[in-house]
């Protein structure tokens, strides 16, 4: 399926940072949604600034508009801010993307245990993000990194123990 | 130092300059001459100084009263110098900076470096002697008339001293020109004196004069040019000069402000109000301060300033939030529009349809498109 673009991003405008503050902020949650939904159809996790000038999200050829970099920083920050991403160096090159974010995958996770009347059971890492059992799942496939701090989302909510074994780590849901 | 004469610095035919060097000072003998640090400058037949802040302060020194020379070494707080012997002076010689002097050597003193160059320089032209090869005319002295023996001009030099001459003499015949006008200045100055003191007169009542008399007086200044509108002098500075012109011009802006839409910046009301006056121009001030008694004095125009700095007079009927809505209809309507385009579409200046575009997005109806192409605005379907 093609990703569908909003009706912002044809909108000229949308490509210069408004001044008035109100048309601001709805600016920038159009950026932060198209962003997010953008990295979750092409199961992006880690975006690059200066390859991301140059993507088609912040650079429409079709109306000749870019968003300038100045703007793109705003726009990781907003997203920053509302915890969807975080800078891998500090200066900030690279960052992760959570389209979703590591709570909402501990829910789901939590929600798949529960439902299939898994708790009190323990999971290695591997078996939760590629077993069959989870085959057809959202979380399948989930990185390993996304999946570690899932889980300690989880673990802080009470709902879950990190436990290290022989060949690495796992966890028990209660 | 009585060795030196006066000199213009110029160089002669066949005379090449060496080396110069700044930050040098003069020493006669011993004693610090009394003079300011300067550049001295070395040429194949002269030792020349120039004063550092009077350039036309110069002298000069044939080489050929060196007898030797010898380096002084800098000493804590002492300065590199170089003593230089000297032959006594010929009978002949130019009258320079010291009639006498009771020694026969000098020192430049090198305040900034340079005395290890201009040392083996000076003992580069000592050895080669080259003014013996070529002799120049004896250098002139500025002391004496500028126009006696004029040395052949060829060369660079010499247009350059042409060029002065001619300057100077152009100077000359200007100030002789004009000095009859000066008496001319003097006698105005007393007329307009005269006349001012009439027109007071009149305007106390005083004196023995017919009120016909008056009428015909006024007339005749009125055609001097001397009239009598809303004058610094007639209403005197202040406030109460300023609110006299708020009216006038409250009276006079009615019309042109109607023709252009109800608003016009300050600079065009400026020009318009200045034009009308003829004479007894306005100052910026004095519009400002005029223009801000507006809303005090009830008059029905207001003074308004944008938030870019833009001031502009505006009637009081006019109504923005009107404005706004027609500018919104209309860049609906295009779909877009940029402030010239806008500007075009309304008969408005530029940069008033720019601020008014600018105050629409600022109310949140517009928004703007910044790119490569120029800013443009769209209605705000954000």
């Amino acid at each position: 399926m093609s990703f569908e673009w909003p009706w912002q991003y044809n909108f000229p405008p949308f490509f210069t940072l408004q001044p008035n503050v109100d048309t601001r902020q709805k600016q920038l949650a159009a950026w932060c949604s198209l962003v997010l939904s953008y990295c979750r159809h092409h199961k992006l996790y880690t975006v690059d600034v200066m390859e991301a000038q140059e993507s088609p999200v912040f650079n429409n050829k079709k109306i000749e508009r870019k968003l300038p970099v100045e703007a793109i920083q705003v726009v990781f920050e907003e997203l920053r801010k509302k915890g969807n991403l975080e800078w891998l160096d500090k200066n900030k090159s690279r960052c992760l993307v959570m389209w979703r974010r590591p709570e909402e995958w501990g829910k789901l996770i939590y929600q798949w245990v529960s439902k299939n009347g898994m708790n009190n059971s323990v999971f290695t890492l591997y078996e939760l993000s590629n077993g069959d059992d989870t085959d057809g799942e959202e979380f399948h496939g989930l990185e390993d990194w996304m999946l570690q701090r899932s889980l300690q989302a989880l673990q802080t909510e009470g709902k879950a123990e990190i436990i290290s074994m022989d060949d690495g780590k796992g966890v028990k849901f209660f | 130092m009585d060795r030196f004469s006066w000199s213009n610095g110029l160089l002669e035919i066949n005379e090449t300059l060496v080396i110069q060097q700044r930050g040098v000072r003069l020493y006669d003998g011993d004693d610090k001459a009394k003079l300011d640090v300067g550049v001295a400058l070395l040429s194949t037949h002269r030792l020349i100084w120039r004063d550092g802040k009077n350039h036309d302060c110069c002298m000069a020194m044939p080489l050929s009263q060196i007898i030797f020379f010898e380096e002084q070494a800098a000493g804590i707080g002492k300065s590199a110098k170089i003593v230089i012997h000297l032959h006594p002076s010929p009978v002949n010689k130019e009258p320079g900076p010291y009639q006498n002097s009771k020694y026969s050597f000098i020192k430049l003193s090198f305040k900034e470096h340079g005395q290890i160059e201009f040392y083996r320089r000076l003992t580069e032209e000592i050895t080669q002697k080259r003014w013996e090869n070529t002799p120049v005319s004896q250098p002139i002295s500025t002391g004496t008339g500028p126009q006696t023996g004029r040395t052949r001009a060829v060369g660079i030099v010499g247009i350059e001293r042409k060029i002065e001459e001619k300057r100077k003499e152009t100077d000359k015949n200007i100030s002789e020109a004009f000095e009859d006008l000066s008496k001319l200045m003097v006698k105005a100055k007393e007329m307009v004196e005269l006349s001012r003191s009439i027109a007071s007169k009149i305007k106390d009542k005083q004196g023995d004069i017919t009120e016909d008399e008056t009428i015909r007086f006024k007339s005749y200044l009125l055609s001097m040019g001397i009239a009598n509108p809303v004058t610094r002098e007639t209403h005197g500075s202040g406030t109460h000069y300023h609110m006299q012109l708020a009216k006038q011009l409250g009276d006079m802006l009615q019309a042109p402000l109607e023709e252009r839409g109800g608003m016009m910046a300050l600079t065009e009301v400026y020009c318009l109000v200045n034009r009308a006056r003829g004479m007894e121009l306005l100052s910026p001030e004095d519009l400002l301060n005029a223009c801000k008694m507006f809303e005090s004095l009830k008059l029905p125009l207001r003074l308004r300033v944008f938030d870019s700095g833009v001031m502009v007079v505006q009637l009081q009927s006019h109504s923005e939030e009107e404005m706004i809505a027609s500018a919104l209809d209309n860049v609906t309507e295009k779909g877009s529009l940029t402030a010239e385009e806008f500007a075009k579409l309304l008969g408005l200046s530029v940069l008033l349809s720019k601020e008014r575009l600018l105050l629409a997005e600022k109310m949140g109806h517009l928004c703007r498109d910044d790119s490569v192409e120029g800013l443009r605005f769209y209605p705000n379907s954000f």
